[in-house]
């Protein structure tokens, strides 16, 4: 029964998002447009800009999952569906992973997908963009589950979306400073596994313990 | 055996008591005078000892001598936030009201200590490194710190019933707590890719007696204060939490 209502849930979300394509889009709109602004405030130099692609790549992403967030638990809570999913004999970690995973296959796998076009962009070197990707495929998801929490907390609340940016980025800063140096050392040549390594043990840590810490959070702002 | 089981009792019979915030606001009452008289006398004593018996240091003259505020300050930044997920975890478990009212008493005063640790240590920055803010690994997982704090005070005036506050903010901080070693390893190890080796931290483990016991006694006198004011921003909280209570009308009524 788990197992069948995670896989519902899942699918459901994947289908309700293909009727409004907007939510994966928007994310990934704003990545490369955010992107593409550094270049035209900073300077097009291509050194320059090789130089702080990493940085610039990942703080993006923060920004576009960090965006994306509020459409996590938002229309489930309006409806009522969310008081359903707390109600169901299903415990409620399983379904809220159920519901971030969803969420992630549309927000972040988007972003993961666009980001050896924006590497481009900003001349990143090709060496990287094998670790690019490998670090935003352990990094987002650990956005995604971290980021759950804060949504949690503030689903209720009516201008959530500066506050939720408070709650949820200091909590952000590891998986910017691993991801980011991980792929800054790749483009140097340096080995990376540590840096990977470490990104792999945090989203371990976040899937084993983000479903709980949601979940209770939820039950306390909505239930 | 006997006298375990008596120590037992007492202390057990004290925290159900605790449990009450009647009781409380009675004890506390009796308490922060005492503690105001050790924090002052303490802090007086190390003050002088910090200012005025401590020897100049050859290396970075007078401009030392803000460790004895700045040192304490942080370490009481980072102890209150233990103490405030150590009792959000009690309010969380047992739902002990006085647990949440002294993690939310101490959300203010823990967020002070960290503005009060990254202000001197920005004093102390411009006579040593030559720049009001450097991106050093302690100064950037303070400020890091002030914002996990600020985060936690915002949740709460953000929800507007007190018990769900209390809760959530329970939650977002034992959260925190679980991330603060990641935080602060992962900015170390960032800080020492991009820091050059010439920058000096000033702790090393050998320092003299005359700088050691004032510092000491300014981190005991930091820890005396934060009791204080706790206390007294407990008494009002839980007066303002209670006030629908016989005994608070009572307490406010016209003589």
């Amino acid at each position: 029964m788990i197992s069948r209502a995670f896989l519902a849930l899942i699918t459901r979300d994947m289908q309700l998002v293909f009727r409004h394509t907007s939510d994966a889009v928007n994310p990934v709109l704003f990545f490369v447009i955010a992107t593409s602004l550094f270049p035209l405030g900073l300077s097009p130099q291509p050194e320059l800009l090789r130089s702080i692609a990493p940085g610039i790549l990942w703080v993006n992403a923060l920004l576009a999952t960090l965006l994306a967030l509020d459409s996590l638990f938002r229309t489930d809570f309006d409806d009522g569906t969310l008081e359903q999913i707390l109600l169901s004999p299903v415990p409620t970690p399983i379904l809220v992973l159920a519901k971030i995973t969803a969420h992630w296959l549309v927000t972040g796998v988007p972003l993961i997908l666009c980001a050896p076009l924006l590497a481009m962009l900003l001349g990143l070197p090709q060496a990287a963009w094998g670790t690019l990707l490998l670090a935003l495929l352990l990094g987002t998801p650990m956005l995604s589950l971290v980021g759950a929490i804060g949504v949690a907390l503030t689903v209720g609340l009516r201008r959530g979306g500066a506050l939720l940016a408070l709650l949820v980025l200091p909590m952000y800063v590891p998986v910017l400073i691993f991801g980011a140096h991980a792929v800054d050392a790749a483009a140097a040549g340096v080995p990376v596994s540590g840096q990977l390594l470490l990104l792999a043990a945090m989203f371990i840590l976040a899937l084993t313990l983000a479903p709980f810490a949601a979940a209770a959070a939820l039950r306390i702002t909505v239930g | 055996m006997g006298i375990l089981r008596r120590a037992y009792d007492t202390v057990w019979a004290f925290l159900y008591k605790m449990a009450s915030p009647r009781f409380f606001y009675a004890l506390a009452t009796r308490m922060i005078p005492w503690l105001a008289v050790a924090t002052a006398v303490l802090m007086g004593v190390g003050l002088y000892g910090g200012l005025v018996t401590a020897p100049t240091d050859y290396q970075q003259g007078e401009s030392y001598r803000i460790i004895f505020i700045h040192v304490p300050a942080a370490w009481m930044s980072m102890f209150t936030y233990v103490f405030m997920a150590f009792c959000a975890g009690v309010h969380l478990i047992w739902r002990m009201k006085l647990a949440d009212v002294m993690a939310a008493c101490a959300a203010p005063i823990g967020a002070s200590f960290t503005f009060l640790a990254l202000v001197t240590g920005s004093l102390w920055g411009k006579p040593m490194w030559g720049a009001w803010w450097v991106w050093d690994a302690r100064l950037t997982s303070e400020l890091i710190l002030l914002f996990l704090y600020l985060g936690a005070i915002a949740l709460r005036g953000a929800i507007d019933d007190q018990r769900t506050a209390g809760r959530a903010v329970g939650v977002l901080v034992l959260a925190g707590v679980v991330n603060i070693p990641i935080i602060h390893y992962s900015v170390e190890w960032w800080s020492t890719l991009h820091q050059p080796a010439s920058i000096t931290k000033f702790d090393k483990p050998s320092m003299h007696p005359s700088m050691l016991i004032p510092l000491l006694e300014m981190a005991i006198a930091f820890q005396l204060y934060f009791f204080t004011v706790l206390l007294m921003r407990a008494r009002n909280d839980v007066i303002a939490r209670e006030q629908q209570s016989a005994w608070v009308k009572e307490l406010v009524a016209p003589k």
